[in-house]
């Protein structure tokens, strides 16, 4: 029976999941052929009343649609969200940054998933927490200035070395590395000499050697393990793509962060389209609201149509717009006219805004269609 | 082992259209191809497919809601 169902909406332009649904709905009741047919041809007569028109103003309706549920939206910025323990910006802060693209946004966690033989064992899923995340000498040992034979001492506390797999060795290497100086190992403990009598060098070099990290990625700065159905899934306070992917026993197939123009960089524009969609819902479903996700679909295309990823507002869409009075409408009203008039730019008046201003009608809906009359002239042409 | 971008879930498909593809695309949606949305020469993907300027990508999203859509990109 089914493949008569098919048969029958094979000729129809109907999306997938619509002729999935309306075959499993005449299985249901197991119709007959013709009054399948009769179904079909309905169900197309409604999903063609339901398509948006040309000329609709989509942008509009979207901007109002996330508009409003956006002023019911909390300002409160930080919250525990999901994962315990990981702090992660919610609410219209959140939806501020998504839309303004920000290079850095002010929590950026990233999920990591592990493969198979990695995700099943907490120890093994321990020793990638140990290895990703960002230590510090000072985590792994102690830090003393002698000034009075100006030198720097490290000692090492043994446990917490073992326990990020480190042993003294590698320590010295990463010190003298980035110090640029020679490093003794004097009974156990590491001795930077400072050879110039100068007690900024020496205060300067004990404040780098505070910051420096020894082992781990320099954004991660914390890990979180949880254990999600029958796998361990790794939380991270801080978050690098690019290094993460690269890490041994991480699936990177199912590795994300929500920093968006992360994702733009490593895994392209079609991927920050998704990134973009997936983060703006997720932040207006934690909120309660319910935004059809068509509209953040339209924002997001726009924002991704230049191959580039551009921000809602003055530095990106909004500022790219080809006409002086609709920019002059946006923000920064006088800067914008002014430098118009300086470089002597002409306003074709083709868009909404500017139309709006001048009090012309709109090309918009039915303001998008000439009329042409077709004259009788009486003769025979 | 090397990662392939293209198995990342946020990645959907993406594929380069023959020259004959291409025209005939064209014709049906009665565009220009500078018309159409762009994706980068140095975008991660293009770059790991090997698409060269001009070509035209199809990209074929998936999505829960809307099921399966078919968009294309323009390499610039």
């Amino acid at each position: 029976m089914e493949e008569k169902y098919r048969k029958i909406l094979e000729d129809y332009p109907l999306p997938k999941k619509l002729k999935d649904e309306i075959v499993e709905e005449l299985k249901a009741i197991n119709a007959d052929e013709d009054f399948a047919k009769k179904v079909v041809e309905r169900c197309y007569q409604v999903y063609l009343k339901n398509l948006v028109e040309p000329g609709e103003a989509a942008g509009i309706v979207a901007a109002q649609s996330i508009g409003e549920p956006g002023t019911q939206m909390t300002m409160r910025t930080f919250h525990y969200a999901g994962v315990a323990e990981i702090n992660v910006t919610l609410g219209l802060p959140r939806l501020i940054e998504i839309l303004d693209v920000r290079k850095n946004p002010s929590t950026p966690m990233m999920t990591i998933r592990l493969l198979p033989e990695y995700a099943k064992d907490r120890e093994k899923a321990r020793a990638i927490a140990n290895r990703i995340e960002a230590t510090y000498v000072t985590d792994i040992a102690e830090i003393v200035t002698d000034l009075r034979r100006m030198r720097i001492i490290v000692k090492p506390d043994e446990k917490a070395m073992e326990k990020r797999g480190l042993d003294l060795e590698k320590v010295r290497k990463k010190i003298e590395k980035s110090l640029k100086t020679e490093v003794k190992v004097e009974n156990g403990e590491l001795v930077i000499q400072i050879d110039e009598p100068s007690y900024k060098l020496l205060t300067d070099s004990f404040e780098k050697l505070k910051r420096l990290v020894v082992s781990g990625i320099k954004e991660i700065r914390r890990v979180i393990i949880r254990k999600e159905g029958d796998e361990y899934v790794l939380y991270t306070e801080g978050s690098n793509l690019k290094r993460i992917m690269k890490e041994k026993g991480v699936d990177f197939t199912r590795t994300v962060t929500n920093n968006i123009y992360e994702i733009y960089e490593v895994l392209g524009i079609e991927a920050a389209r998704n990134a973009v969609i997936k983060e703006a819902i997720s932040t207006l479903e934690e909120q309660g609201l319910e935004v059809d996700r068509r509209h953040i679909m339209l924002v997001a295309d726009v924002m991704t149509a230049d191959g580039e990823l551009k921000q809602i507002g003055r530095h990106g869409i909004a500022g790219e717009k080809q006409s002086i009075l609709a920019r002059a409408a946006f923000e920064m009203t006088v800067n914008n006219l002014l430098d118009a008039a300086v470089r002597g730019e002409i306003d074709r008046l083709n868009g909404i805004t500017e139309n709006i201003i001048v009090g012309q009608p709109i090309k918009l809906g039915t303001g998008d269609v000439e009329l042409r009359i077709k004259l009788f002239t009486g003769g025979d042409e | 082992m090397k990662v392939k971008l293209q198995d990342h879930i946020l990645v959907p498909k993406h594929e380069i259209l023959s020259e004959e593809e291409a025209r005939e695309l064209l014709e049906t949606l009665g565009v220009k191809e500078e018309e159409l949305p762009k994706i980068r020469v140095d975008d991660p993907i293009v770059k790991e497919l090997g698409a060269k300027r001009g070509n035209i990508i199809r990209i074929i999203r998936e999505d829960e809601l809307v099921g399966v859509s078919i968009a294309y990109r323009l390499v610039v």
